[in-house]
């Protein structure tokens, strides 16, 4: 067992998975030489060498369309794009090539390629360096997504990911690179579709993902503590396939459910998972499913105003607070 | 360009009926036959469309026959093709029956994939068809994954990419070659210039006057422009862009000069072309070239006529087997979306 950050974990659940199979490659700019301007791939080069660890030009199209072209062939890539808000500018990859291929040829091709990147804000970026971008990859059949916020959920859904015959989207919080947890020794492999309740509690339910799973808790505790409201909460992980009945179960206990989202208001994932427990656990509620999001505007990069969309404890305590009370 | 030792001096202690040089009776035969397969699959695609058989839309490379049939033709079992939505005849060059091709038009239950994918991404990847793309440029990239793929595993084979003269205007385009160069893959770039990006003059909105080629020295690559109309020529030049993918020296940029005698798809009559064009390129027909060629080689109208009759035959069963063929069966709705065989995307 080892303490290990969230950084480090990206790098250690890679090379676990490399080490396993040969024809695991890793592909992005800056993440061999320089070992990722997160550093979160330090130590893959060294180890692997330049045939499997491989630096390549600022050409996201080539990055991503070279990892498909490879695993519909017979390897298994990680492609890193470095900040997600890039996934713009190859999102045909993302939206057209990668999670059609096997619909559309019958089964006869498919992509097994995990493509992992760098959200969220609170880091000062902007607008364009910045952005939860789970709407942007949740939306097409083909692909899965998961975000851990956790180092030891970092390795394990890495090698699932990995691991899994589907292209997987892998969403990092930049915001979570520095933060630690304990990590068994050994391999460690975890289950994509599932979501995890991090702290039980029998007034309502949070749904949280990635950087907003800890600002859940932190909540939780000071609500129980200052308003003695009992807060279960749950840690999304993986948007798809999604872990309904998790989430389903927890709020037939609790009869409450918030949920906590980086991502601008419109479309975030909150909004399908409310809309499920609308249609499929109405009568288990007690009150109206609320949202907490950011709202909808850019990302500002000044800290005071960046602080200010971005859902906080403070914003989160509040919100259920008042919903509980009223 | 390296001659290949003649057929003749390997074997044939009897004088051939047609000369052998360094490409020989027997694969012109094969290009010859190749072509007229294409030329009248995709006339029957063209008629089926206006009996309300085929659906959508639909690319025909009706007059680059020779493209097709050229680089298929060089090509080696385990070699890896990849199409733009103008991919009938590349998909049927590599040897995808008739039958399944058409099928998949027709929506068909014997379609290649069975009524999926359509047109625009016919995909046949025990052939090494491994997609038709109907993004622009999006497939270059992907073909140098593919290459990267050989390369890495030592696997000897090359991957084909074709696009059209409209590609070389975007993006993916440009970080391909880069990229293929950069890690110097075994991937070969086929440029069919039909001088038209869908309904504009390519000319008109690209800087130079050979879109693809003129942009090879960017990439430290040869300029190369070809008559793709001639599959002779095309064959030849294939042979020596594989052969140096094969020995690790990298990839090849190639623009083949060819004319469509179709519109863009079929909601296109093609007015916008001058007058007097269509003729004049129809004069450099490639399958009247090749008859020329081959009648020059010594094969007589009888042989070619036989190949013909065979040809329209092929074409006529597979017509027949397509419109008795079940339209497709609605339980594939909802499989391989994931690689479970459905689509769940939750529990």
């Amino acid at each position: 067992m080892a303490e290990l950050t969230y950084r480090d974990a990206v790098a250690r659940g890679i090379a676990q998975e490399m080490e396993r199979d040969e024809d695991v490659v890793f592909l992005g700019e800056d993440v061999a030489a320089a070992g990722g301007v997160f550093k979160a791939t330090v130590g893959l080069l060294e180890q692997f060498g330049p045939l499997r660890v491989r630096d390549t030009p600022i050409s996201e199209q080539a990055i991503l369309g070279a990892a498909m072209g490879a695993a519909m062939t017979g390897l298994k890539p990680i492609a890193e794009i470095m900040f997600a808000d890039f996934l713009a500018v190859c999102y045909d990859y993302v939206a057209n090539e990668i999670p059609k291929a096997r619909y559309m040829t019958n089964g006869q091709v498919g992509c097994p390629l995990v493509i992992r990147f760098g959200g969220g804000g609170g880091l000062r970026f902007g607008a364009q360096h910045s952005q939860c971008v789970e709407n942007w990859v949740m939306q097409f059949p083909g692909l899965k997504v998961v975000s851990p916020s956790s180092p030891i959920d970092v390795v394990g859904l890495m090698a699932a990911a990995v691991r899994d015959p589907d292209p997987v989207m892998f969403l990092e919080h930049k915001g979570l690179y520095a933060t630690k947890g304990e990590v068994p020794d050994g391999e460690i492999v975890d289950t994509l579709g599932t979501a995890k309740i991090l702290r039980p509690g029998t007034d309502c339910t949070i749904v949280a993902l990635g950087l907003m799973v800890h600002r859940a808790l932190a909540a939780a505790e000071r609500l129980a503590a200052e308003f003695g409201i009992s807060c279960e909460v749950v840690d999304v992980r993986s948007l798809v396939p999604l872990d309904t009945q998790t989430i389903l179960g927890s709020v037939a206990r609790t009869g409450r459910v918030f949920t906590v989202e980086e991502n601008p208001r419109v479309l975030g994932w909150g909004a399908e998972i409310v809309s499920i427990i609308a249609d499929e656990a109405f009568y288990d509620l007690d009150g109206p499913p609320v949202r907490i999001t950011s709202p909808h505007i850019p990302l500002p990069a000044a800290d005071l105003l960046e602080d200010m969309v971005i859902p906080s404890v403070d914003r989160v305590i509040e919100t259920i607070r008042r919903s509980m009370s009223a | 360009m390296a001659k290949k030792p003649g057929r003749a001096a390997a074997a044939a202690p009897v004088a051939p009926a047609v000369a052998n040089d360094d490409i020989g009776e027997a694969k012109r035969l094969e290009m010859y036959r190749l072509q007229v397969t294409i030329r009248e699959a995709e006339q029957r695609a063209n008629d089926l469309f206006f009996q309300n058989l085929i659906k959508g839309t639909s690319h025909l490379s009706l007059g680059q026959e020779a493209i097709a049939a050229g680089v298929a033709a060089a090509m080696i079992p385990g070699d890896k093709t990849f199409c733009t939505y103008r991919g009938h005849a590349h998909t049927l060059a590599r040897g995808v029956p008739v039958e399944q091709v058409l099928g998949e038009l027709m929506g068909r239950d014997n379609g290649l994939m069975r009524g999926k994918g359509g047109s625009m991404h016919l995909t046949s990847v025990e052939h090494g068809v491994m997609g038709s793309y109907a993004i622009i440029g999006a497939h270059l990239p992907i073909a140098c994954g593919s290459a990267w793929r050989s390369q890495y595993k030592k696997a000897g084979d090359v991957t084909v990419v074709f696009f059209g003269d409209g590609t070389t205007n975007i993006g993916a385009f440009h970080e391909a070659l880069n990229f293929a160069v950069i890690w110097k893959l075994p991937v070969v770039f086929v440029c069919e210039n039909n001088l038209y990006m869908e309904y504009t003059l390519n000319a008109d909105v690209t800087a130079v006057e050979h879109p693809a080629a003129d942009r090879a020295s960017a990439y430290g690559l040869p300029r190369i422009v070809i008559d793709g109309n001639d599959a002779d020529v095309v064959y030849r030049t294939m042979g020596e862009a594989f052969a140096k993918a094969r020995a690790g020296d990298g990839p090849t940029l190639v623009e083949a000069m060819t004319y469509r005698h179709s519109g863009h798809s079929r909601a296109d009559p093609a007015k916008y072309r001058p007058e007097g064009e269509l003729e004049a390129w129809k004069k450099r027909d490639p399958l009247l070239i090749y008859r020329e060629r081959l009648k020059s080689f010594g094969v007589t109208d009888a042989q070619m006529a036989k190949i013909d009759a065979d040809v329209m035959k092929v074409v006529d069963d597979a017509t027949e087997a397509c419109k008795a063929a079940p339209t497709t069966s609605t339980d594939i709705l909802f499989t391989d979306v994931y690689a479970d065989g459905g689509w769940a995307w939750r529990n």
